[in-house]
């Protein structure tokens, strides 16, 4: 459930892009630092947490699975 | 008298030749070698262009040798025009039709590209072993002029095709000596650029460096996306100045990076492009408490910037900063509706500017650069110049003055100026498109596209655009509906559009 609203967020900033699949949105620079800092704003207002310098590594933002796991984490802490 | 910007090149590279002018996390430059380099360029150059103050257009990743290679294009009495290199071939081809450019330096990544867009196509290794001929360059140089152009920076324009802005010695040397004095950047600075080399807020870190001989290194562009890796690059290069877009200022604040690593050296951050948002400024100075802050205000078209707020008062997350006071030897003033001059605080004007800033309009454009840059209405017994900005301002009882919004269709988004009329020139060369029309949401900063079609849908104009648009100019949200509303003129009615939002 978090993975559909996580994608429907990056959906608003690169619609092209088949996030089902997609494993290098940082990595192969789909996604730029403004692009990023927008999702990441989204993320923040709709589901209420806090995420850090720490948080903000490739390994977690280059795919919407790993982006919905560490939003499913943050919200259980 | 400077007459010449490369002056600032050959001093440092007398005062400090052994010191590093460029880096990046592959590359330096001391200044003896760049100097070096910049003249082989110049020289292969003048051998083969035989007309000066010609344009010549760099095809390069950003880097140590693009400055090299722009350098050595003013050396041989031409100007560098550089190309974002993620511009989609057909945009890329607009500016080549507008700029009939002499010849392409690139790298050897991209020399294939590169080569349909001009017959002429150096690349970087190869020129850079030419070997170099002072006496050759100083003849060149002879006759050079300080009202020579040094560069083209194109800019969105609203019918679709980028307006090149022209902008001469003179003038980014008066930017260049003037920004440096009042923000006080000495030898001792090392400067983190942000800023791509085809925007003009690149101007600071690129030649305040080479005027007062300090240092300056690329943050690779993909830093921006990883706080911590963009913090350990300050701390690790002992950075102490950095002159950002808010939006890059903000990746910092949003993940309050602070809290993991906090560069030491850092004293001065300067910031303009687009509005601050206060509480992103706020963020930084609880952590800076003891830094300099400035807000800096500036189109392309008047060199860099031409006001300037160094903050030394406190502001609220809802007040907005200051772009504050003019440089010296730049007026600003504000123009109201029947171009009466507007002194009294709080009532709003065009911004509009004169002096050695002033560009010389837009490159083989005449009609849009009469536009704009026009005979000061205040001013019925010579000849003077002025800029209007289309920027909106009023003055606080400080005499700052104090940005508004645009009175056209230009925006920023992300620290980038977009002309709306671009993106919709853009969609409406999709078949099957009827009508389009974009605006801008400010307060969730997403440019919002509604249009009208029977066949077109979202991930298939998405797909049509990034064809035609760089990245940034491509639209967030997509609207599709059954009839656009017009006015009685039948124009698209934004008003009605914009209750739609």
């Amino acid at each position: 459930m978090y993975k559909d609203k996580v994608i429907e967020i990056l959906r608003e900033v690169h619609p092209e892009v088949d996030y089902e699949n997609e494993k290098g949105l940082i990595d192969k620079r789909i996604f730029d630092s403004f692009d990023v800092v927008t999702v990441v704003g989204e993320l923040i207002e709709e589901f209420d947490i806090e995420i850090t310098a720490e948080h903000m590594i490739p390994e977690i933002f280059n795919s919407a699975d790993t982006i919905a796991a560490l939003v499913e984490q943050l919200e259980e802490e | 008298m400077r007459t010449n910007i490369l002056e600032y090149l050959e001093e440092a590279a007398t005062l400090y030749p052994d010191k590093c002018a460029y880096f990046d996390e592959d590359t330096s430059y001391t200044y003896l070698h760049l100097l070096s380099e910049v003249k082989r360029i110049a020289t292969r150059l003048i051998c083969d262009l035989s007309v000066p103050k010609s344009p010549v257009m760099i095809f390069m990743d950003k880097s140590p040798m693009t400055l090299a290679a722009f350098f050595g294009v003013v050396a041989s009495r031409n100007f560098y025009v550089p190309i974002d290199m993620e511009m989609p071939d057909i945009r890329v081809n607009l500016i080549k039709d507008n700029l009939n450019p002499v010849a392409i330096i690139t790298d050897s990544e991209h020399y294939d590209r590169a080569k349909q867009f001009s017959d002429r196509v150096y690349i970087f290794d190869e020129i850079v072993k030419t070997e170099a001929d002072d006496i050759l360059i100083s003849d060149r140089l002879k006759l050079a002029i300080d009202t020579d152009p040094v560069y083209v920076l194109y800019t969105s324009g609203s019918t679709g095709v980028p307006k090149g802005v022209v902008v001469c010695h003179r003038s980014l040397i008066d930017y260049t000596e003037q920004f440096s004095n009042e923000i006080g950047i000495t030898e001792s600075d090392i400067i983190a650029n942000q800023a791509p080399f085809y925007f003009d807020a690149s101007l600071v870190d690129i030649y305040c460096t080479l005027k007062c001989g300090a240092t300056m290194g690329m943050v690779p562009v993909e830093y921006f996306s990883v706080p911590l890796r963009l913090l350990d690059f300050l701390q690790k290069y002992e950075i102490t100045t950095i002159r950002w877009v808010p939006s890059a200022m903000k990746m910092v604040s949003m993940f309050k990076g602070f809290k993991s690593i906090r560069p030491n050296k850092l004293r001065k951050i300067i910031f303009g492009a687009e509005l601050m948002p206060t509480k992103v400024y706020n963020y930084w100075k609880e952590n800076y408490p003891d830094a300099v802050f400035v807000q800096n205000y500036g189109p392309t078209e008047i060199t860099g910037v031409c006001t300037y707020h160094i903050i030394n008062e406190e502001y609220d997350d809802s007040e907005t900063i200051p772009i504050g006071k003019p440089f010296k030897n730049t007026e600003v003033f504000l123009l109201d509706e029947d171009d009466k001059q507007v002194t009294k605080p709080g009532i709003t004007g065009e911004i509009c500017v004169k002096g050695s800033c002033l560009s010389m309009g837009y490159y083989n454009f005449p009609e849009k650069t009469h536009e704009v840059f026009t005979q000061n209405p205040l001013n019925p017994f010579y000849n003077e110049l002025i800029y209007r900005t289309g920027d909106l301002a009023k003055y606080d009882n400080n005499g700052d003055l104090v940005f508004i919004c645009r009175k056209d269709f230009q925006i920023k988004h992300m620290g980038h100026r977009i002309e709306l009329g671009e993106i919709e020139t853009a969609v409406m060369a999709i078949p099957e498109m009827k009508n389009a029309c974009c605006l801008y949401d400010d307060r969730k900063q997403k440019i919002v596209l509604f249009y009208e079609s029977d066949t077109c849908d979202e991930s298939s104009i998405g797909e049509e655009l990034s064809r035609r648009l760089q990245r940034y100019m491509i639209p967030n949200v997509y609207k599709k509906t059954d009839h656009i509303p017009l006015n009685r003129n039948g124009k698209v009615d934004r008003v009605k559009l914009r209750e739609s939002l």
